[in-house]
């Protein structure tokens, strides 16, 4: 397959957004961003005829705010001691943090044709062989309590960083969730955020026909987290809800999300949890991704 | 008629030398924090909480989140060592342990406490016969089962500065010290011989030292001349001592306070099959144990001076 002009982009293609900037020009630049990140998706996924579509592009316009508008990072020096950590704990969404972090310049973008080709570094879950990502993930329930650790080394060093954590929402299934989901309310680690990517599907059903989540809100509350609420796809909701102001709690923010949004056929459809796209919808789908 | 005089050997419940060491560490290295499951008191780390109250880190009893805590603890700059009871530890937390601290390559002490039937009446549920066996089939994983207090100093004093993830059986079952010289009692990735020989060897971990040293004895009464080793580190194993022991001694007896399937005599097996095979037994633990004591369930396994003879005559065909 040739490469497309999905994937034709060199070094970081997008600058990071100033810290003070008009909403509507926020918006703008990041529903820019986000296009960008689901035309590398679509792509990377099609060429290596594998990945989890759907909630790559559940969870790129959370993605794409955090990296350009909110985390303090560095591609020059990823490891800086007093950066922002962010943590995928929904690690089979790799190409969607992939994308993001070519994008945002941590390392070419042209690897990402590497996706999960035999040696590459980029695996099908994400692990920290690539510049910006912080914990090896993929089996489900692992990012939340390393987010924590995280979140507690940060207070003990004194050096105030700030922690992130996308979770599935199918994820909140697994208890180790809410050893730390505890763990956190009672520590107040306020430096902690975790954004649940809320699309209600998961592998083969509605979460809430599998193993029912809702009052979800009400669940983080009763574990001791301040709990905001948005529309997962709205980059200035997201932004205000990521930036939420400190209130001695962690914040869960539970941004409501469309599973494949952004491609007609792909979104909210329980059988695009890992399909493949054809050539035929590769080219429909960039023709909708602009 | 007056009894013979009996002198009482001394023996030792190695969490204290293990805490001790912990806290001398951590005065000089502000990085080393501690991580426990509610097991502040059985992990023996009151102290250290007096002293370094912030970094005595207890998420109660959750064992997942404690593994995950510390893979964050480690990505932040600090050298967590992460306490609890070995088969909570590590069976609780296996896939942690595996994707937590292994794959990502962190810096993290596992500290598995009253590993083996330590335990004893509690019962196979609170038994940890498996750790070695699940564990030493994790990539990148030093798997580290000091034998003695010396032993156990030494132990923690190289994982504060090992770099990599590695898991330490700290024993709870009270034994006799194995280090004749307490300042080479431990080198990480060697065995320690402690009795040369050249009839057949004895490849004993953990607990089980003494009471090879102890069948030696008995051994040599019966015109048996056994080489005594020590094996610390089950991972990586020291290869070379095995297959000299082999060549030289041509027959081993390896005894481990663990299942039969898959621990140090499967270890061992390994090296000789590939380099030099010669007959084997292989001592431990078969099955979940019965109610009893851990020295109990000990000599019921054969773990003991009196078993390791058996198993060397028979090997030996006497």
């Amino acid at each position: 397959m040739p490469v497309s002009s999905a994937l034709a982009f060199s070094g970081a293609a997008f600058d990071p957004l100033p810290a003070t900037i008009d909403a509507s020009e926020r918006r703008q630049r990041l529903s820019k961003i986000a296009t960008q990140v689901r035309r590398s998706v679509v792509e990377m996924i099609a060429r290596a005829r594998a990945g989890h579509i759907g909630g790559d592009l559940s969870t790129t316009d959370t993605l794409a705010t955090l990296f350009f508008a909110v985390l303090r990072v560095n591609p020059e020096n990823p490891h800086d001691p007093k950066r922002d950590r962010f943590i995928l704990s929904k690690g089979h969404c790799a190409a969607a943090l992939y994308s993001t972090l070519a994008l945002r310049g941590f390392f070419p973008a042209q690897d990402l044709v590497t996706f999960m080709q035999p040696l590459s570094a980029l695996n099908g879950h994400p692990n920290r062989k690539v510049p910006g990502v912080e914990a090896n993930t993929g089996p489900l329930g692992h990012g939340l309590p390393i987010g924590v650790g995280s979140a507690i080394a940060s207070r003990l060093s004194r050096k105030n960083w700030r922690t992130f954590v996308v979770l599935g929402d199918g994820e909140l299934q697994e208890g180790s969730n809410w050893e730390a989901a505890m763990c956190a309310g009672h520590r107040q680690l306020e430096t902690l955020t975790a954004i649940v990517d809320r699309n209600r599907l998961q592998q083969g059903a509605r979460t809430e026909d599998t193993n029912r989540l809702d009052p979800l809100a009400d669940k983080w509350r009763a574990f001791g987290w301040e709990v905001v609420e948005c529309d997962g796809h709205d980059h200035q909701a997201l932004f205000d809800a990521l930036t939420h102001p400190r209130s001695g709690k962690p914040v869960c923010v539970i941004a409501n999300s469309i599973k494949g949004k952004g491609v007609s056929f792909i979104e909210d459809r329980v059988e695009w949890h890992h399909k493949v796209p054809s050539a035929e919808q590769v080219e429909l789908a960039l023709k909708e991704l602009v | 008629m007056n009894a013979p005089a009996v002198t009482k050997i001394e023996t030792f419940d190695c969490r204290q030398a293990f805490s001790e060491t912990l806290i001398e560490l951590a005065q000089s290295d502000p990085r080393i924090v501690a991580v426990c499951n509610d097991s502040v008191g059985s992990s023996n780390l009151l102290q250290f909480q007096k002293l370094f109250p912030d970094r005595l880190i207890n998420v109660g009893i959750a064992e997942q989140d404690m593994i995950g805590v510390s893979a964050g603890l480690a990505n932040g700059g600090f050298v967590p060592f992460v306490c609890g009871a070995a088969p909570f530890l590590t069976g609780r937390g296996l896939e942690q342990i595996k994707v937590d601290a292994a794959y990502n390559g962190y810096h993290i002490v596992l500290c598995g406490m009253s590993p083996g039937m330590a335990y004893g009446e509690l019962g196979p549920t609170h038994h940890s016969i498996e750790d070695l066996s699940w564990l030493r089939a994790i990539d990148g994983l030093a798997v580290v089962v000091p034998a003695d207090p010396a032993q156990t100093c030494a132990a923690v004093r190289w994982a504060a500065k090992a770099g990599t993830p590695a898991y330490l059986r700290i024993g709870r079952t009270k034994a006799p010290s194995v280090s004749p010289d307490e300042s080479k009692a431990f080198a990480f990735g060697q065995v320690n011989v402690l009795r040369q020989g050249s009839s057949l060897t004895i490849v004993a971990t953990g607990i089980l030292v003494s009471r090879a040293l102890e069948a030696a004895d008995a051994l040599a009464e019966k015109g048996l001349d056994a080489r005594v080793i020590n094996v610390s580190t089950i991972k990586p194993l020291d290869e070379a001592a095995i297959i000299a022991a082999a060549r030289e001694t041509g027959a081993i007896v390896t005894a481990e306070e663990a299942t039969i399937e898959g621990g140090l005599g499967a270890a061992v097996a390994e090296v000789v099959v590939r380099n030099a095979p010669v007959p084997m037994r292989i001592l431990g633990v078969k099955g979940f144990a019965p109610t009893g004591s851990a020295t109990y369930l000990l000599d019921h396994f054969g773990l003991s001076r009196d078993g390791i003879v058996a198993a060397a005559l028979e090997l030996k065909g006497q």
